[in-house]
């Protein structure tokens, strides 16, 4: 819930990344505003659910479908301290994904993890 | 309650649309206060004052603007998606060296900030999308 540090309101934000990074421009727009809400020293987590976890994918090479590959960006968040970022483990194992093959460290939450995170929180963006 | 409204669809394209509409319509009918409502991806498309829909079809870019100008409503196109879609204020038409504009009456364009802010101000924000 939201705590009160002076004047500041602190909010938990979740950035719920859903979709493939390239087939459609949801995962790049949804990271623009993560970078840009980072100035506003929210309390941030980014989960990645269902073809969302390839936003993650090690090795993108997307010099063939002619578009940016923006995957290193994830590596950046540290850097704007948002460092809370968790992968649902039902939609990795569909893929045959482990977290060798993801660009950052995660966090792996199963269903009632993942219910739970998104409880917590009190504003979801779901890209 | 106070609401942030998020807009991520196209109109006509996608149903987001006009279940943004009719909630923001609902809640203000309802009493409740509309913070914001913030337009994101295709969602810009809303804005656009050249639609031209069929006479018989809904016209939803001017149903926006009505409901914005009898509640005062502040609906926001984020600048960064507007320019990649071709959704132009008169100014960002001027910066640009394009030679027209095309933003509908009572949006305006600005940063994804007012996304953040409509977050944090408001007791829910509600998301249309896909």
């Amino acid at each position: 819930m939201d705590e009160m540090t002076g004047d500041e309101v602190i909010k938990k934000f979740l950035y719920l990344n859903r979709k493939a990074p390239y087939g459609s421009i949801y995962a790049l727009e949804s990271l623009e505003v993560v970078l840009i809400g980072a100035a506003f020293d929210q309390d941030v987590s980014l989960a990645f659910i269902d073809d969302g976890v390839y936003q993650l994918k090690k090795n993108q090479e997307t010099k063939a479908i002619g578009m940016k590959n923006f995957s290193p960006t994830y590596r950046a968040l540290e850097g704007y301290d948002v460092e809370k970022l968790y992968v649902d483990k039902a939609s990795m194992d569909a893929r045959g994904l482990t977290e060798e093959d993801l660009i950052v460290p995660v966090e792996i939450l199963d269903e009632a993890q993942m219910v739970e995170l998104m409880a917590q929180q009190d504003v979801i963006l779901s890209f | 309650m106070k609401f942030g409204i998020l807009v991520n669809e196209g109109p006509y394209q996608h149903q987001a649309s006009d279940s943004a509409y009719n909630f923001t319509k609902a809640a203000l009918e309802k009493g409740h206060e509309i913070f914001r409502v913030f337009f994101y991806h295709d969602g810009v498309n809303n804005g656009t004052r050249l639609t031209v829909p069929p006479q018989d079809d809904r016209n939803i870019v001017n149903r926006w603007t009505e409901l914005a100008k009898q509640y005062n409503l502040d609906l926001v196109l984020c600048i960064a998606a507007a320019q990649r879609r071709g959704l132009l204020d008169e100014n960002e038409a001027k910066r640009h060296n394009k030679d027209a504009d095309n933003i509908a009456e009572g949006f305006r364009i600005s940063g994804l900030g007012q996304l953040v802010e409509a977050g944090i101000q408001s007791d829910r924000l509600v998301v249309f999308g896909d």
